[in-house]
């Protein structure tokens, strides 16, 4: 039976079509995966759903939820509709909670707000609804605050608010993005378990093909605001169907260089952090995140270093780059210290580069691509001025894709992908031996993923690059990397070369990291 | 909300223009005494009335809006000048010594009402003009200082000032480069409200008569001559007060209204 029927939904914002001719359906204890890239009308789809719609929005077409005509009734009824017969999952675990209320009365005033019923009677049904989610009381008492938990557990609070009232439709909107793989992993079999328990309808979210393909009954592909094709997943057969499942699986042309001496050597490296201190008396306690690392980069080498958030691989990334002091052990580029005494190594530190993940935060917004690009020039002693520093900038545009003319323009005239490109630019400017990568392709879409790493891939060629990527995903270290560390709380527990560690995986930690990969089923 | 900006914009336009007419030209000359004309209700030939002395009150509210915004402007100028560069500094060691002192100062001078610094100042080096400027910019270090201090602690956390680190740039480059282009709007519209908050202070202190002494003209002073005639010569205490309404009202509707326009998560509400 047809719970949820959207036909020829067309949306426009202002004077801005978004949505063309969209038409899908969800039945009962169905997963349907919508799935397009930033900007395709997904999550508009799915706001349109439950007419959460921006402000000058304009819907046409027929949306029908439970037998409701939603576009037609009025925001009173709309608003019993929502979280009583429609739940709602977000992205964001982090904002989604209100900080200053426990866990279980969140859960309880999902309940109240629909329902008359006494304080005492939603708190022990919110109990209930934390239990279905994996989050027993006796572990995960309701009076916690959100602060308390992690990312997957505030997530899964976020799920039984959205199902409390036993919703018959559950949308979920990228639910799993923000979260670690090994994390993702146990949410998604959350979603499908009560879809099945409850038979609910659910119109899964997301970016990411691999994500939903496990888990979805059929699967909706969305480009551009249409949608391009509708089926079970072994059936999908449009090109860009096709394009999108290439790219989720790709892998960039490694060719084997010959690993040269040790470039970077990391020795018994430690990094503390002072802690709260227990009580009015106590000392100041200490929290290491980094925690005894040793391990070489040959020359040349592309190195993945994987861990899930709160490992301590990014504090290891810093004190690499020289921004972070260490308490013990020593870091070496070349043979040289990266700290000399307690000030960073300049001699040092022009010889390697970072890309960070986040293309929206990476530049200054007043400044141009000229200047934002030109800026490790001044940890150069020689730096090119003027016309020679212009062509430099040039050069470095050109080589990973852009346009030389394109360093006259502010970085928001830019694209995400397009932005990540910059960053590879400024990166590359000096011509470093090394270029740190902090979860450079996470926040791209699949398709732009691929070029990008693609294009990394050439430059390491054409320019001899050593690579230590680091990422809480493991399927993009596969692809690009000779030899990978895998570090958990603070520790390397697992390092050898890539195809040997996914083979043949000794640890427990790495072990369930590769199960966590959402792997796409096999196409015959 | 562009309404506000325009009419804002619009009341100190007028203000500074008129003071900065004053300087060429006023109705009549407000230097010397002429009983003759004193306590004239506005009308023709004194368009606002005179005063007990026979001043045009129009002449006087001109050249005392010089005072009032030269005032504000050096009392703003000092506060930002001093409060934004240690702002930005407590940012760059943020939780070391020098956060820590510059915080506290800040603390301390809060303890104070404006006022009571301006007494503690006058006692000591007289009344005058620049002894209240120096008040009144003394209030302001701290304001600018945490704000400051507060925006930029927000962008040290962004990934292109984690990247500039990279680059081998140090605090101050930072600070000069990436931070305070970014919070250069904040200071702005801070610097308007504060700037009207000057011009009150500014009154406040020539009022009670530790500002600008006499025969500078002063919009304050001006309504501490009126006080005794205010029965036989309600204009003389009219005019002054209506002065400094419009003129802070002014400031006030200019810095909202900039704030509106300079704050881009309100610009895209707006669109």
């Amino acid at each position: 039976m047809t719970l949820l029927s959207i036909e020829g939904l067309g949306l426009s914002i202002g004077a801005v079509p978004v949505l063309h001719d969209v038409s899908l359906t969800v039945g009962k204890g169905e997963i349907v995966g919508v799935i397009g890239e930033s900007g395709s009308g997904k999550s508009m789809t799915a706001l349109a759903a439950t007419r959460l719609l921006p402000e000058g929005a304009q819907a046409r077409g027929r949306i029908r939820l439970a037998g409701h005509d939603m576009l037609a009734l009025p925001e009173r009824q709309l608003c019993r509709i929502r979280g009583r017969d429609v739940g709602m999952v977000f992205q964001e675990p982090m904002t989604a909670l209100n900080p200053l209320h426990s866990i279980g009365r969140q859960v309880a005033e999902t309940i109240r707000i629909h329902e008359r019923t006494s304080r005492a009677d939603a708190m022990a049904r919110a109990a209930r609804a934390l239990e279905r989610v994996e989050m027993p009381a006796d572990r995960f008492p309701p009076g916690r605050f959100p602060h308390e938990l992690s990312g997957g557990q505030r997530q899964r609070v976020g799920i039984a608010m959205a199902i409390a009232l036993r919703p018959r439709l559950l949308i979920a909107d990228e639910p799993t993005t923000a979260l670690d793989v090994t994390t993702q992993a146990g949410v998604l079999r959350l979603i499908r378990r009560l879809v099945d328990e409850d038979g609910m309808g659910c119109l899964l979210i997301s970016h990411d093909l691999g994500v939903v393909a496990d888990i979805a009954d059929r699967i909706v592909i969305m480009r551009a605001g249409r949608v391009v094709e509708t089926g079970r997943f072994d059936t999908l057969s449009h090109p860009y169907s096709q394009a999108l499942l290439e790219a989720s699986t790709h892998v960039a042309p490694k060719d084997a260089r010959p690993a040269g001496a040790p470039l970077l050597q990391v020795s018994g490296v430690v990094r503390d952090y002072p802690a709260p201190r227990r009580g009015w008396l106590g000392r100041p306690g200490q929290f290491r995140a980094v925690d005894g690392v040793s391990f070489d980069v040959a020359r040349g080498e592309n190195v993945g270093l994987v861990g899930g958030s709160g490992c301590g691989k990014s504090t290891l990334a810093r004190a690499i780059l020289g921004l972070e002091e260490v308490q013990a052990g020593e870091i070496r580029l070349d043979g040289q210290p990266v700290f000399d005494g307690r000030r960073a190594n300049r001699a040092v530190r022009g010889r390697m580069q970072v890309v960070f993940q986040d293309p929206y935060g990476s530049f200054n917004p007043r400044h141009r691509v000229l200047r934002l690009v030109a800026e490790p020039f001044h940890l150069l002693d020689d730096a090119p001025r003027g016309a020679a520093r212009d062509a430099a900038v040039a050069e470095a545009l050109e080589s990973v894709g852009l346009g030389a003319e394109d360093r006259h323009k502010y970085i928001h005239e830019f694209s995400g992908g397009q932005r990540q490109r910059i960053a590879i630019a400024r990166a590359l400017v000096i011509r470093p031996e090394l270029i740190v990568l902090d979860e450079a392709v996470s926040a791209l879409d699949v398709q732009v993923r691929a070029q990008i790493l693609d294009l990394l891939a050439d430059l390491g060629r054409r320019f001899g690059l050593t690579y230590l990527f680091i990422s809480h995903d493991l399927s993009v270290v596969r692809n690009v990397t000779d030899r990978v560390l895998v570090m958990q709380s603070g520790r390397i527990v697992e390092s050898g070369p890539t195809e040997q560690v996914f083979a043949n995986p000794r640890h427990a930690y790495t072990r369930s990291l590769i199960e966590a990969v959402p792997a796409l089923p096999r196409v015959g | 909300m562009k309404a506000g900006l325009i009419l804002g914009a619009g009341l100190a336009g007028v203000f500074v223009a008129a003071a900065l007419v004053s300087f060429a030209w006023v109705p009549h000359d407000i230097g010397g005494v002429d009983i003759a004309a004193r306590l004239r209700p506005p009308g023709a030939g004194h368009l606002l009335g005179t005063d007990h002395f026979g001043r045009d009150i129009l002449s006087m509210i001109m050249v005392g809006a010089r005072t009032s915004i030269a005032v504000a402007l050096v009392a703003v100028g000092i506060g930002i000048g001093v409060g934004v560069p240690l702002g930005l500094w407590a940012a760059a060691r943020r939780g070391s010594w020098a956060d820590e002192v510059i915080s506290r100062a800040g603390d301390l001078i809060f303890a104070f009402p404006s006022l009571l610094i301006a007494v503690m100042i006058t006692a000591v080096f007289g009344p005058s003009a620049v002894n209240a400027i120096i008040a009144i910019g003394i209030f302001n270090i701290p304001v600018f200082a945490r704000l400051a201090r507060g925006a930029a602690m927000s962008l040290w956390t962004r990934d292109y000032v984690l990247a500039a680190r990279v680059a081998g740039k140090g605090g101050f480059r930072i600070s000069a480069e990436h931070i305070l282009p970014n919070i250069a709007n904040l200071l702005i519209v801070q610097g308007t409200i504060q700037f009207s908050l000057g011009i009150l202070a500014e009154a406040g202190l020539s009022y009670v008569g530790l500002g600008a002494q006499p025969p500078v003209p002063s919009w304050g002073r001006m309504l501490a001559d009126s006080q005794t005639m205010i029965a036989i010569a309600p204009h003389m205490a009219l005019f002054p007060g209506l002065a400094i309404l419009l003129t802070v009202l002014g400031l006030n509707l200019l810095g909202d209204g900039l704030r509106d326009l300079l704050d881009p998560r309100l610009r895209r509400r707006r669109t």
